[in-house]
């Protein structure tokens, strides 16, 4: 009883409004968020500098892409044959 | 849920479909008011004994019936438009729930912080309990927390599906690579139910919605399990 009194230890957080991607179709928000994410980690990693920074991409696409695309889209990253530029 | 043989639209549990029930009831107004205009016109027409066979212009009378549809039409559309962009209002979400159409079953993926994912069958009607209701249960029930912002991110791995939910005046297409988002409030916990609104196959009646609303405490505490 005690425990459901406790209010949550972290505050809920989910990926706001982006002004870039207003109206009803959000293929693009995802998309695009997975991409940055990619370059992100990409250019951190290539001049030896920590991802963390990244992280805030990471939440934003998997927050909103299924994860069937998320998986699809990882394996074709590690065939090489992801159509993005990355 | 609708009652049986229910011909009105369901109780509104957000404020959005409060507003789109007002805009029915006042447009349906309008239609009624007309039609019985015309029918009682076209009743005097047919039992007259008068007779006029001259007319050369009807100037004021032309004039009555253009200006008065054109106040009438400006009095449908503005309501109209006030809810059309009050759907569309800047919003900020507290829950993101992305809702995928399969043949034939709704899978619904929760992936703010751990990712949970669940499919949601009917359920066949000899599993039923008493009570519940047939072609509208499904076996897992999308649970949320009442009172919030909640954006939903509907789409579908296969063919054309919606996403409807009545109660909360939500109809999204389930569009196969792309991503449609919806917001959904509701003002009070409850049970809502939608069936799929796209034709998609055999089954396409067979694959309803539950969103299960409830108090916001109890579904952090649900949620808290999630981000420990």
């Amino acid at each position: 009883m005690l425990d459901t009194q406790k209010p949550p230890r972290k505050k809920w957080w989910t990926p706001p409004f982006d002004p870039r991607f207003p109206n009803q179709n959000q293929t693009r928000n995802c998309y695009q968020n997975f991409l940055d994410y990619q370059r992100c980690v990409k250019t951190m990693s290539r001049r030896g500098k920590n991802s963390e920074p990244c992280e805030y991409y990471f939440r934003v696409y998997t927050s909103l892409c299924p994860t069937s695309w998320v998986q699809h889209w990882n394996e074709q990253i590690k065939d090489g044959t992801f159509a993005g530029k990355i | 849920m609708a009652a049986p043989a229910q011909l009105g639209l369901q109780n509104a549990a957000s404020p959005i479909m409060e507003e789109l029930i007002a805009f029915h009831d006042h447009a349906l107004m309008i239609i009624f008011l007309i039609s019985s205009l015309v029918l009682y016109i076209i009743s005097l027409m047919l039992t007259t004994k008068l007779t006029h066979t001259s007319t050369m212009n009807a100037q004021e009378i032309e004039m009555i019936w253009t200006i008065l549809p054109a106040m009438i039409l400006i009095m449908i559309a503005l309501p109209s438009l006030r809810i059309l962009y009050m759907t569309d209002e800047f919003n900020k979400p507290y829950l993101t729930l992305k809702a995928i159409g399969h043949q034939w079953y709704w899978s619904y993926e929760y992936s703010d912080y751990e990712d949970l994912a669940f499919d949601s069958y009917i359920m066949p009607t000899y599993f039923l309990e008493p009570g519940e209701f047939r072609l509208l249960e499904v076996d897992n029930r999308t649970t949320l927390p009442m009172e919030a912002d909640i954006r939903v991110l509907i789409s579908s791995q296969d063919v054309l599906h919606s996403w409807a939910v009545p109660s909360l005046g939500v109809k999204t297409d389930a569009i196969p690579g792309r991503l449609n988002q919806a917001m959904v409030a509701s003002m009070r916990p409850g049970l809502y139910y939608g069936q799929c609104s796209e034709i998609c196959g055999s089954n396409h009646s067979f694959m309803p919605i539950v969103l299960e609303f409830i108090y916001f405490q109890d579904f952090e505490v649900w949620a808290s399990y999630l981000y420990i």
